[in-house]
């Protein structure tokens, strides 16, 4: 599998290694999405430090996921934005409503720990 | 191989002659590369580099020069432009330097050629044809290559200049200020967001304070710039307030469709701070009252 | 070494895509582009292939190196034999800020790159090219 998903306590964990086809980016979301029913997940991190583009389609992917896990009440941390991808995503126009982001794994789970604090 | 035209060399002539000319170049090396180096601190150039250091460039640009003869390729040759262009820029030798030089050897050489073959006017002029459009060339090549490194030189200065002139403070922890003064064109927007953002990933900044109070007017597309650097910030986890806009430029930003209501804005760069550094939960608390706690 | 004048890359599958994008990361750096316009060029190479794709099922991407008055610059030509875009100039309308990524991700492209341009025919197809100068 091209993205490892692992679990930290409530958190799931996905690193995403490489450039992902289509094809890959559509198994990664399914697969994920089963992981948050069966772990009953209460928030997911995406990190994307390895991903050296974020067009349209990874971009809708990411939102989809984001999505869904709401549905099942967890949160979608998107993490490892790259300073350069940041600025081309931004460019194309590309929008990342309802997912929370943060620098990197470490500030993800930081601001995790914030959100539970204060409920 | 019979020949038709003087000027009109059969290919393998032309090649025989070159390697004729290159073996009689190599073979004398020593000799005309100490004729050169005499050349060249007789006509006073090379001021800024000591006898020593002439004596080694030009055994390398000798060789270099003798090479790109033989190969009848540039490649090589402006590679080698490069890098001696790297090592002499600093040193502070002038375009004009680096041209004289190189037609200095191109005229020792010439001269070396007229003395072989002064016996045989017909055989010197074809020499002459093969060696003269070669030792143009590989004259232009070292010449631009400088100029052409000059030039990276120059435009790198300046920009080192326009980054430190355009510093991102870090005044608490996760907590970065960006003030902007003066007059933003679209290079030095470019620019900020560029350090904006790498200032986010090395301090690890969650909240950013940009404070447009020292700038005047903006422009559509300067103010896109603004809207864009937001947006990055947020992708690498900073949360962004925007201080000192005034009313004209909280124009110009509506008038590119931007939702003020969604831009977090305070009216001057101190506001924008507390609010920052509540948001990080810190307290401020006035000093007297600090002091009572100890 | 000298960068190649042009490479193609045919796209008939998923996988293309990413292999057009790698090829275009690595000229435009090979070329001097800075790490931002790198990552802008490989994703409006993204954008363009995945149109390919998408609406002709297969096409080429073609990555050419220039070097116009002392400048370099890279462009990428994304042709395909598909249905062809009806309009145009609707194409190039922003669809991105509400539908959320539908449609052709044209005027995207267009603000990534320095030079746009598109040429379709219903029933023939498209090429649209893009170019990026390199930045002083």
């Amino acid at each position: 599998m091209m993205v490892p998903i692992l679990k930290q306590g409530h958190v799931l964990i996905a690193t995403i290694m490489a450039a992902l086809s289509d094809e890959d980016m559509r198994q990664f979301r399914e697969a994920l999405l089963d992981r948050v029913v069966t772990s009953r997940a209460s928030a997911v991190i995406i990190d994307v430090m390895a991903m050296d583009v974020l067009d349209s389609f990874a971009t809708r992917t990411l939102r989809e996921i984001a999505y869904m896990t709401k549905l099942r009440g967890a949160k979608t941390v998107l993490v490892g934005v790259q300073p350069e991808v940041a600025l081309t995503m931004v460019q194309l126009g590309l929008h990342l409503e309802g997912v929370a982001t943060a620098l990197d794994l470490e500030e993800g789970l930081a601001y995790l720990d914030r959100v539970n604090r204060r409920r | 191989m019979q020949q038709t035209h003087r000027d009109l060399l059969p290919i393998d002539a032309a090649v025989e002659l070159r390697r004729e000319l290159v073996a009689h170049l190599r073979e004398n090396r020593t000799g005309l590369r100490e004729e050169w180096v005499l050349r060249i601190t007789g006509a006073q150039l090379l001021r800024a580099m000591t006898n020593e250091e002439i004596f080694a460039e030009a055994t390398s640009v000798y060789d270099n020069y003798v090479e790109a003869l033989e190969t009848d390729t540039l490649e090589a040759l402006q590679a080698y432009a490069r890098s001696l262009s790297e090592r002499i820029i600093p040193r502070g030798v002038e375009t004009d330097e680096v041209v004289g030089i190189v037609l200095l050897l191109r005229d020792v050489l010439a001269r070396s050629l007229f003395g072989k073959y002064q016996n045989n006017p017909s055989k010197l002029n074809r020499v002459l044809d093969a060696y003269e459009p070669a030792a143009n060339r590989i004259a232009n090549t070292v010449a631009v290559g400088f100029v052409q490194e000059r030039e990276r030189v120059i435009s790198q200065q300046q920009e080192a200049i326009r980054e430190l002139s355009t510093p991102v403070l870090q005044v608490r922890e996760r907590l970065l200020i960006l003030p902007i003064i003066g007059v933003v064109d679209p290079h030095r927007a470019r620019q900020l967001t560029e350090q904006l953002l790498r200032g986010i990933r090395t301090n690890r900044a969650r909240v950013v304070v940009i404070d447009i109070t020292g700038v005047a007017a903006m422009d559509a597309a300067v103010a896109n710039h603004l809207v864009q650097t937001v947006e990055a910030s947020r992708l690498l986890g900073a949360d962004v307030i925007v201080t000192g806009l005034s009313p004209e430029i909280a124009q110009t930003l509506v008038n590119i469709g931007v939702d003020l209501g969604k831009m977090k804005t305070m009216g001057d760069l101190q506001g924008g701070i507390e609010v920052a550094e509540l948001s990080l939960g810190y307290k401020v608390v006035p000093a007297t009252q600090a002091e009572a706690a100890v | 070494m000298a960068p190649p004048c042009a490479i193609r890359v045919p796209i008939d599958s998923d996988g293309d895509i990413i292999i057009a994008r790698q090829k275009g990361r690595a000229l435009a750096t090979e070329l001097g582009f800075s790490p931002t316009d790198v990552v802008r060029i490989a994703t409006a190479i993204s954008e363009l292939a995945r149109n390919v794709l998408s609406y002709a099922a297969s096409g080429e991407i073609r990555l050419e190196a220039l070097n116009s008055r002392n400048r370099c610059g890279l462009a990428i030509v994304a042709i395909d034999r598909g249905p062809g875009i009806a309009d145009v100039e609707q194409a190039m309308q922003d669809a991105y800020s509400t539908s959320g990524g539908l449609g052709l991700g044209l005027p995207g492209v267009r603000r990534l790159m320095d030079e746009f341009k598109i040429d379709s025919a219903v029933g023939e197809g498209t090429t649209v090219s893009a170019t990026k100068w390199c930045r002083r």
